[in-house]
């Protein structure tokens, strides 16, 4: 692989079959399980990062689902995604103790942090954002949840401080390189 | 059983009964949206709200069971408020364009708005989003105009096991619609328009083509003809408050002359020549396969019906090759009516425009199939649906009920009783029997009436064995053996008989399937609301057309005699070949 640019096209195509392959053995294990529909999406997001097309269309095949009920599915929950997104998923949560609390100062501040809107994903593809509707922790309102973790009592003047924790270890390590 | 006291009368019913039907036999009419006989019942539109004592809320009597000394009230204050209101929130968000909808008296929304006396929209605001979806060649989709009641959603999932549709997003937001809010083109839908048949509203219809027709007859270079197909004079008649089961023949005929076509013939011509090619091709795979030892496709799959066909392209793709090579109908008239008939009048087929009305829209996409072109030009240019007919015989001013009765021209109207029982759940596979078995034994097909009893009515999976006991010499090899046939109808059931096949479970011979529940007369094209009632009308008037004739078996009609001596010279021959068979392309099934 010389990474020259023809060659990119054939590593990324490679890249996706193998992740397809990887599908295929958790949908030969979930084939016959009720309710097997979310959990194979959910790993199939970890998976690919996203919900590509093509890996919905195999899900499709693999559990027996209509394409239109799978679509459904991923566009009723916000958790899943249709389209790439970066290298950490921030959510913020406007519920409705975090709204009361100051969750859409905590948006704002956000926005114009990360320089995106909701749904989209910064230009170094590191952060995408989203809203959601309650992490079930209204008592530590105003919270946003970054990849898995939950962060609590967010102040506006604290996001900077956060993103930046993320942030360098991309710019460390390529300083490093 | 349960006894309940509903508006102050007592009324008994047996457990499981709902509240809502429990109702209906007490003499009391509860307005429905969502609900839907047979098919659906999830309380979703709330429009069927009643009062119950001692329940905390109004209850949706359609999902709710009537139980033992329950009082429900049915016509309080608080019911009326409340059903008002709810449908005064749908009509907020219903761009119902109601003077130029397709819909506009025949819509069930405007119905329940008028019975429960809406004078008002309360509550104006923000409206749900818009998507047109013209994509398709048989239905059009209108979002903006849908109240998202499902009853399409189930019919096409439950009903018919093509699940196209689904609610997609979330909310304010949710649409019904393909995946990811595409067109409908570019899904697994196979245009079979139950749908558009069940739509309580206009978001989803039948593409209208009925200006294309009038552009035609206005045209003095062409030469328009009619064909149309034998559900149609079981059912056009509800077009203009006939009861359901009324046939109308004669009075349809003299319409479409009203209308200005210039011949006025019937697919049941058609259906004849189809029995003629089909029932020969199933024997001749018999003969393959029992004389001749090679590997044929059985069992053989009948091919009239467009909308099974692409069903079989998306998800059966394997089962291409068993269904029958034979155009349906529709199209072996088109193919016929513009070389045939064409020479016979002197005209070019390009001069010649082939009018369809049938009970389907999915017969709107197969005649724009690329390949459905054998004369030189389109065989069929333009297919209306039962709904449109009745419209356009509403625009040209025509008074119905006072038609005389008048017949079909020649030499493509004429028809056995086997083509009128096309129309019908079963009724191919016996007017395919009741040919083939009389080519083979010499005999006619030993059933009371010549009616096959296992396979007709509603049930959604039929069976019937016959045994060949004896025969003409030349069929001498199928002495002895018991020919089996299934007959399915909805494409659900469709599925059910080709699972039990691929799993070695069944040995048909013959197997019939037609897109819709009850077959033709239960279209997608037909007449609003096709209940199970409506389909067994309509099939006893089918049966009664059939038996009303003197000529019951296609080989026996003259006309299909005479194009054979004069044009096809033999079933399955060069010309039939050319002009009256088809192939199938695989799709993909997601």
């Amino acid at each position: 692989m010389t990474g020259k640019n023809g060659n990119t096209v054939c590593v990324e195509k490679t890249e996706e079959s193998e992740l397809l392959e990887r599908l295929d053995e958790v949908l030969a294990e979930y084939r016959n399980k009720p309710g097997a529909l979310i959990p194979v999406l959910q790993i199939a997001q970890g998976i690919f990062g996203y919900l590509p097309e093509n890996a919905l269309k195999h899900i499709c095949l693999g559990l027996d689902k209509s394409y239109s009920e799978v679509a459904g599915i991923v566009g009723f929950y916000s958790f899943f995604s249709i389209v790439p997104r970066g290298k950490h998923l921030v959510r913020v949560c406007l519920g409705t103790a975090c709204y009361v609390r100051g969750g859409k100062r905590v948006l704002d501040t956000l926005k114009h942090e990360l320089g995106i809107d909701v749904g989209e994903t910064t230009p170094d593809k590191i952060f995408s954002l989203e809203v959601a509707r309650c992490f079930g922790a209204c008592g530590l309102a105003p919270t946003i949840m970054i990849d898995n973790e939950v962060r609590q009592r967010i102040k506006p003047t604290k996001i900077r401080g956060i993103l930046y924790q993320y942030r360098n270890q991309y710019t460390n390590s390529n300083k490093g390189e | 059983m349960q006894t309940l006291t509903i508006d102050n009368n007592k009324v008994e019913v047996p457990d499981g009964t709902t509240i809502l039907d429990a109702a209906n036999k007490a003499g009391v009419n509860i307005p429905t949206l969502c609900y839907l006989e047979g098919v659906q019942a999830i309380g979703a539109c709330r429009v069927c709200l009643v009062e119950v004592k001692g329940a905390k809320t109004l209850v949706a009597s359609c999902v709710t069971p009537a139980a033992n000394g329950m009082k429900v009230n049915t016509n309080s204050r608080r019911v009326r408020q409340a059903r008002r209101k709810v449908v005064e929130l749908i009509l907020s968000d219903h761009e119902g364009d109601c003077q130029t909808c397709d819909r506009n008296g025949d819509c069930e929304l405007q119905e329940v708005a008028q019975d429960l006396g809406i004078r008002e929209i309360r509550y104006p605001g923000e409206k749900s989003r818009r998507i047109s979806d013209t994509s398709t060649e048989a239905l059009v989709r209108d979002t903006a105009k849908c109240i998202q009641c499902r009853r399409c959603v189930t019919v096409c999932r439950e009903v018919q096991g093509v699940a196209a549709i689904f609610p997609q997003d979330r909310g304010f937001e949710t649409v019904i619609g393909p995946a990811f809010c595409s067109n409908l083109d570019s899904v697994v839908c196979v245009q079979c328009g139950q749908c558009a048949a069940v739509c309580p509203v206009g978001a989803i219809a039948e593409k209208d083509q009925i200006d294309d027709v009038w552009a035609a007859l206005d045209d003095p270079d062409k030469h328009v003809i009619v064909q149309t197909a034998p559900a149609i004079r079981a059912a056009l008649g509800e077009c203009f408050d006939y009861p359901p089961g009324t046939c109308v023949t004669g009075k349809m005929v003299s319409a479409l002359r009203r209308i200005g076509f210039d011949g006025v013939f019937d697919t049941e011509f058609a259906a004849d020549l189809t029995i003629m090619e089909e029932g020969n091709e199933l024997l001749m795979r018999l003969k393959r396969a029992l004389v001749d030892k090679e590997e044929v496709a059985l069992p053989q799959f009948t091919s009239c019906s467009p909308g099974w066909i692409k069903y079989a392209e998306h998800f059966y793709p394997e089962l291409l090759p068993n269904i029958s090579t034979c155009k349906s109908p529709q199209q072996m008239f088109g193919a016929a009516a513009k070389t045939y008939y064409a020479e016979k009048i002197g005209k070019r087929p390009e001069d010649i425009v082939v009018v369809s009305i049938m009970p389907c829209t999915a017969k709107k996409f197969e005649n724009r199939r690329p390949e459905m072109n054998d004369s030189g030009v389109r065989d069929v240019d333009i297919v209306l649906t039962t709904r449109e007919l009745g419209r356009m015989i509403k625009q040209a001013g025509i008074d119905f009920a006072s038609l005389p009765d008048e017949r079909m021209d020649s030499i493509l109207g004429m028809s056995s009783g086997a083509a009128d029982i096309f129309a019908n759940t079963g009724g191919v596979m016996e007017a395919a029997l009741r040919t083939a078995y009389e080519i083979v034994t010499g005999k006619p097909l030993p059933f009371k009436k010549l009616h096959i009893k296992p396979i007709a009515g509603l049930e959604g999976v039929k069976e019937a064995s016959i045994e060949i006991s004896e025969t003409v010499p030349e069929w001498s090899f199928l002495k002895g053996v018991t020919l089996n046939v299934a007959v399915a109808h909805g494409l659900g059931n469709a599925k059910k008989v080709i699972e039990r096949i691929k799993a070695g479970e069944a040995g048909y011979h013959f197997v019939e399937i037609m897109t819709c529940p009850g077959g033709c007369i239960g279209g997608g094209g037909q007449p609003r609301m096709t209940s199970d009632e409506v389909r067994k009308a309509r099939i006893e008037a089918i049966y009664r057309e059939d038996e009303g004739k003197k000529i019951r078996k296609s080989h026996e009609n003259p006309e299909i005699k005479q194009i054979y001596e004069e044009f096809l010279k033999k079933p399955l021959g060069e010309k039939s070949h050319y002009l009256l068979h088809t192939e199938y392309e695989a799709r993909e099934r997601v």
